[in-house]
């Protein structure tokens, strides 16, 4: 660097570079258009990109219909059908929204799902905030689902009660995510720590417990939850459905989530353990302080993608008979005048999915990026 | 090796030999399963006492101060740390480690901690110290080792030198009676060995009770009371450094000193 400054006329002022080296345009021909074979394949590329990008506006916008009569409680969905494909009938979302969303519950009591729904997503956000992450979490999570619960069951306070069977849709997809994973990741801690404990049962347990849940499928343990586990319980003593699938899925992603806990735990240098230990620290003190800090951070981006693959295998539920969103929007389906149209439905139940989960790898993204700010230099 | 410090005897002894000994070793044994790592060591260290431990690597000296705070175990004999016998003991071990400070060759600071939570950490959480008096404690000693300025920075930020200075300071905020060194200067570049040994003869000064393994010559000889030479497990030599540099009666030792000194 310093031979071309002993060569550059004193006082001359510093060029900017070329446009053909810096720029979109410079961009562009290093990374589209490098020679005659990556011109070849951008072109080809582009032109099937636009072409898919262009049918899918056609048909999701250009010759969608977004509504249809309806006479006698029946739509009328003759004009859906004479697109013959070529257009979205949205008509299906518009008209069966609510019970995709909600579906079983009590047609005039939806307000309260929806409030359910709502403060889940505040729970979520203030959850998020890293101004909360104290021992203010503990009263917010127990009020907010308390509230949860006199909501969807009511019975007091003048609503009227709701079974648990007429609960459907996006709440129950809500609550099997966040009770499950709320529950099963401190039990994978648990499991993680046990399964590197000196104390041999302990050990023991934990190994015995991944193994065996990971052996086996998650359908096949909620059909133990819903079918096998009642044969065990005395005469006449009976646990709700819905609760035997949620510790079907609790103890499933606890299995999964103490493996990346546990690669985490293994990561640490040996040091950590020991500059800790010399100090004094206590087992717990170690532990919170000093090795769970670390290996947790260290494992952001596997365990959101364990929470992630989570939320969406809720929907396994629906083969117990749990009305989650996506049973929900099946069964929206099923009516005779709207038989066909389940391309829009799942393109709807789709993007609730994806807004979801693409809000927690957002979300991870920028919590890793934050806590791994000491890794700079 | 550092030229800095050469004037022996620099340092005044501040051995007390009519308190009872800091750390007894008594034909200690021990295997790393079947190899024999320690071979009936016996030592005992006089509070105030420095010793400086060398050898050969493999030699077991690294071993032997890790097994006085228990990061290792002992399967003979008995080591007693200010008058507690080690064992399986939970409580005499914390008793133990309260009093013993350690610093590794590889600083081990915690780097998701700022240098001052470093600290403050254990006098706060083991000494049950108020956070205030701790982060007081921390400055104190963070300006005794010269790095006060790099108390709200994370260890990954600070060089090599200025690390192992926080890892001596992150210990003595324990107030220990007993210091252990583990090569504290091995993993550092040329440059910075001196700023770290220049803090040890300082901490030496005060009449701290130090272990030291190490092979640098010239901190032994200005502070050390006694050099231990350990070679395949065994105590081979134990006298003042310039009895042990100076006068080596064993091959051993020669042949170890002609190697380190091959260098220089």
């Amino acid at each position: 660097m310093s031979d071309i400054t002993v060569n550059t006329p004193i006082g001359s002022e510093p060029r900017s570079a070329p446009i053909t080296a810096v720029g979109p345009i410079a961009w562009l021909r290093a990374n589209l258009f490098s020679g005659w074979l990556s011109t070849a394949v951008t072109l080809v590329i582009g032109y099937v990109l636009v072409r898919a990008v262009m049918g899918f506006v056609d048909w999701a916008f250009v010759n969608a219909i977004w509504s249809v009569p309806v006479t006698n409680g029946v739509a009328q969905t003759q004009a859906c059908r004479e697109l013959h494909g070529s257009g979205a009938c949205w008509a299906v979302v518009t008209e069966k929204h609510r019970f995709m969303l909600f579906g079983t519950y009590p047609y005039e009591q939806h307000w309260r799902p929806a409030l359910v729904c709502i403060l889940f997503v505040a729970l979520y956000i203030v959850s998020s905030l890293r101004r909360f992450w104290n021992w203010r979490l503990i009263p917010i999570w127990t009020v907010t689902l308390t509230a949860i619960g006199v909501l969807m069951w009511g019975g007091i306070f003048g609503l009227p009660y709701v079974p648990q069977e007429r609960w459907g849709g996006l709440p129950i997809t809500l609550i099997l995510a966040t009770f499950g994973l709320a529950f099963a990741f401190p039990l994978s801690v648990l499991v993680a720590l046990g399964r590197r404990s000196s104390l041999p049962a302990i050990k023991v347990l934990c190994v015995l417990y991944v193994e065996l849940i990971r052996g086996v499928p998650l359908i096949s343990l909620l059909f133990m939850a819903s079918v096998m586990f009642p044969l065990f319980l005395p005469e006449g003593m009976n646990i709700d459905k819905l609760l035997r699938a949620q510790i079907a899925i609790i103890l499933f992603a606890g299995a999964y989530l103490a493996e990346v806990v546990r690669a985490g735990l293994q990561a640490l240098p040996k040091g950590q353990y020991e500059a800790a230990d010399a100090m004094g620290l206590s087992y717990w003190q170690k532990t919170g302080f000093i090795i769970l800090p670390q290996a947790l951070r260290l494992v952001i981006p596997p365990l959101v993608n364990t929470f992630i693959g989570f939320f969406k295998d809720t929907s396994l539920v629906l083969i117990i008979g749990i009305f989650d969103l996506l049973t929900a929007g099946k069964t929206a389906i099923v009516e005779p005048s709207w038989q066909g149209f389940g391309v829009e439905v799942y393109v709807f139940v789709g993007l609730i999915y994806l807004v979801f989960c693409f809000a927690m790898s957002k979300y991870s993204q920028g919590l890793e990026a934050e806590l791994n700010r000491h890794r700079r230099r | 090796m550092s030229a800095a410090i050469e004037t022996p005897g620099f340092i005044a002894s501040a051995v007390r030999t009519d308190a009872p000994p800091a750390i007894v070793l008594d034909k200690v044994n021990k295997w790393f399963g079947a190899l024999h790592v320690l071979r009936d060591v016996d030592l005992q260290v006089a509070a105030g006492e420095r010793v400086v431990v060398c050898g050969p690597s493999g030699s077991g000296k690294s071993t032997m101060i890790r097994c006085i705070n228990r990061l290792e175990t002992h399967q003979e004999g008995h080591i007693l740390v200010d008058g507690i016998e080690l064992s399986d003991d939970v409580r005499a071990l914390g008793a133990i480690r309260r009093e013993v400070g350690m610093v590794f060759q590889s600083f081990n600071l915690f780097p998701h901690l700022s240098v001052l939570e470093n600290c403050t950490l254990a006098p706060i959480w083991v000494r049950k110290m108020p956070k205030k008096d701790a982060e007081e404690l921390a400055m104190e000693y963070l300006t005794r080792v010269k790095i006060p300025e790099q108390a709200k920075k994370y260890p990954g930020q600070l060089s090599g030198g200025q690390q192992q200075r926080v890892a001596i300071a992150r210990a003595l905020c324990m107030k220990p009676k007993i210091m252990l060194f583990d090569e504290p200067t091995s993993a550092l570049d040329p440059e910075m060995i001196k700023e770290v040994l220049d803090t040890m003869v300082m901490l030496a000064g005060t009449g701290m009770t130090m272990i030291v393994v190490t092979h640098e010559m010239g901190f032994a000889r200005t502070v050390a009371d006694r050099v231990v030479f350990m070679d395949r497990g065994e105590v081979v030599e134990v006298g003042t450094p310039t009895q042990v540099f100076n006068d080596p009666k064993t091959d051993r030792l020669k042949l170890f000193l002609s190697q380190i000194l091959r260098g220089h």
